[in-house]
């Protein structure tokens, strides 16, 4: 091999790191050419997270692993799928029925949606928590919506690959909500799908949209969110900057290094949520109809709507929002607010601390009422509109969306306990 | 490069590069609106689709008073209602529960802004696709078949719309408007066709 003879360690490390030994060989050869040691010591085993981080913190690394379980069986499965009217349907059956492990590549995937969605929820629900949305993580939590809305559009789309009759009529749905924007509605409708109707040309721009564009979106999003990781480091349960306690060696007094400290730790997350993940694969890939509905079972049909038309539970809480209005655009838009109110929240709380340790009884009890609302919601999304369910959603919705916009009083209000210096930590 | 640093600092008109960038920036966006048309334009119905859009002919022979006939039009399934005179009877007298009785805020051609919405008395033309989110509306003809006092109509499953004999919606529906009702016209006393009236084919 022509490599050259290295001449030392890479000259850029991070002030306070104790230089590697000297490296001779391939290694120092690729270093002079790409920042492999660099990078190592800047994003891991150099990147200080506070070490006071409990089982909420698992969620952000799953999302990861889970977002490269789609790719991979995402990919897989556009090697067998055909987009189109007329062979979607078959296609999704070939897949399911012969190709060699076809139905597991599928149930990985479709398993994979909700699944992202449990974890991207957990993980949202460890943000209002611990008050990680909070200055300075704004744009962190602001691309951290922005990689859950394109998730949204991705399962959306993702749903009406298999051109099953919920497919088509749950696009349907969801396009004619466009039709409600004043004036431009109808025209843009049309635009949206190509046609008159959901058609072939819906199915194949949809297409395009799910495997190309928005994994694109995504990957770049989730590249922005740990970019503002990085830089602003993470939040902790005690909602305390690490950064303001340095050691004599200027690294932080209450965090350890990323790896191997907390690499070691999600590998085991990520262990007992891949047995989770296998039992519902292998074992009720349908989970009774909350991942897979029975009437996308059968092919879609512009002439028969499915006598109860429910999304997938991921998206139940804003669609019995939707349905909880008796008129037609003020729905629309209460459903909107109700997904854009997250992106607020860094300006919609004044409280004097972060974490809900420190909070009030009144910020206790407001997320528990929204937690509360966010699953009553997700159950009334599921169920036909009628009678009881109608007032229930409408008693829950109004709640939820009291809890993002009531914030900035109550928050004001209630006395809070005095924040500690250092993070609580416990040795084990 | 320092030589250009010094140069730039001393004799440099800023305002002119100032003025120059901006130009150019605008120039460029100007450039990637107009390169923007030609995709945002190919989302639109292809020809292909608007061919398949054509007018479409029922025979209304077929269809027994009392019944409904299904046909498709642009995607849309195509109502149509032989209404018989006590069904025609039972749209009046309940216009204070009706969202919109006059179709005001409604789509219809002129002809068919009218009570009955329709040109005739007798058939009643309407897009089968609920004005909410577009399910289908199912046929409760039958007086009294919803509740005691419902005088027939559609009612759609999904989330629960109703609307009378000439498809106008009632109060307490998620639908804000009335069923909309397609250009039409009768070419013959028995054909109906469906996306061509006088005006020509919408």
């Amino acid at each position: 091999m022509a490599v050259k003879t290295a001449t030392g360690a890479p000259a850029a490390l991070p002030a306070g790191l104790a230089a590697p030994p000297a490296k001779q060989g391939f290694w120092a050869w690729l270093n002079k050419r790409l920042p492999v040691d660099e990078f190592i010591s800047s994003q891991l085993t150099g990147y200080y997270a506070p070490k006071n981080f409990n089982i909420w913190y698992f969620f952000g690394s799953l999302a990861l692993v889970v977002l490269a379980l789609q790719l991979l069986s995402g990919i897989y499965l556009t090697m067998f799928y055909k987009p189109g009217e007329l062979t979607s349907f078959d296609s999704v059956e070939y897949i399911m029925r012969e190709v060699n492990f076809g139905w597991l590549i599928r149930y990985l995937h479709s398993t994979g949606a909700s699944a992202f969605f449990v974890v991207v929820y957990l993980h949202m629900f460890r943000a209002l928590l611990y008050g990680s949305y909070r200055a300075p993580r704004e744009l962190l939590w602001l691309f951290g919506m922005l990689v859950y809305l394109a998730l949204m559009a991705e399962a959306f789309m993702g749903y009406v690959l298999p051109w099953g009759n919920m497919s088509f009529w749950g696009a349907q749905v969801i396009v004619n909500l466009f039709g409600t924007i004043p004036g431009i509605g109808p025209g843009l409708v049309e635009w949206i799908r190509g046609d008159y109707g959901i058609a072939d040309a819906t199915l194949n721009r949809f297409f395009a949209l799910h495997v190309a564009l928005l994994p694109l979106a995504l990957l770049l999003l989730v590249m922005l969110h740990l970019v503002a990781l990085r830089q602003t480091g993470s939040n902790n349960p005690d909602g305390i900057e690490i950064k303001d306690k340095l050691g004599a060696d200027g690294k932080p007094l209450d965090g350890i290094p990323f790896h191997p400290y907390y690499t070691v730790k999600d590998v085991v997350g990520i262990g007992v949520f891949a047995v989770l993940f296998a039992l519902i694969v292998f074992f009720v890939p349908t989970l009774g109809g909350l991942f897979l509905e029975a009437p996308n079972f059968e092919p879609a049909n512009p002439l028969s709507t499915p006598e109860h038309i429910a999304p997938v539970w991921y998206f139940t809480p804003y669609y019995a929002i939707l349905r909880a209005v008796p008129d037609q655009r003020m729905g629309a838009l209460l459903m909107l607010l109700s997904v854009v109110s997250f992106l607020f929240l860094p300006w919609l709380d004044h409280s004097p601390v972060k974490s809900m340790r420190y909070k009030g009884w009144m910020s206790r009890t407001w997320l528990a009422l929204f937690a509360i609302s966010f699953v009553a919601l997700g159950y009334l999304g599921l169920q036909p509109a009628e009678g009881l369910y109608v007032v229930l959603a409408r008693i829950f919705a109004v709640i939820y969306l009291a809890y993002f916009w009531l914030m900035p009083i109550y928050t004001k209000l209630e006395p809070v306990k005095p924040v500690p210096a250092r993070v609580i930590y416990h040795a084990h | 490069m320092a030589d250009h640093a010094v140069v730039a600092a001393d004799d440099v008109d800023l305002s002119r590069r100032k003025f120059l960038t901006r130009a150019t920036i605008a120039t460029g966006a100007v450039g990637v609106a107009f390169a923007a048309v030609p995709f945002i334009e190919s989302w639109n119905p292809s020809e292909r689709a608007r061919a398949q859009g054509a007018p479409t002919e029922l025979d209304l022979s077929k269809i027994e008073p009392g019944q409904m006939a299904t046909t498709v039009w642009r995607r849309s399934p195509i109502y149509v209602v032989r209404r018989t005179p006590d069904m025609v009877a039972r749209i009046a007298g309940h216009d204070p529960e009706l969202k919109d009785p006059t179709s005001r805020d409604s789509v219809q051609p002129a002809y068919a802004q009218n009570t009955l919405r329709s040109r005739t008395a007798e058939f009643l033309v309407l897009v089968g696709t609920c004005t909410h989110l577009g399910c289908l509306p199912k046929q409760r003809f039958e007086k009294g078949e919803l509740y005691p006092s419902w005088p027939g109509g559609f009612f759609c499953p999904c989330h629960g719309s109703r609307f009378d004999l000439a498809g106008r919606v009632f109060n307490g529906s998620p639908a804000s408007v009335n069923l909309r009702v397609p250009p039409y016209s009768y070419p013959n006393p028995r054909t109906l066709l469906v996306g061509a009236d006088e005006k020509g084919a919408a």
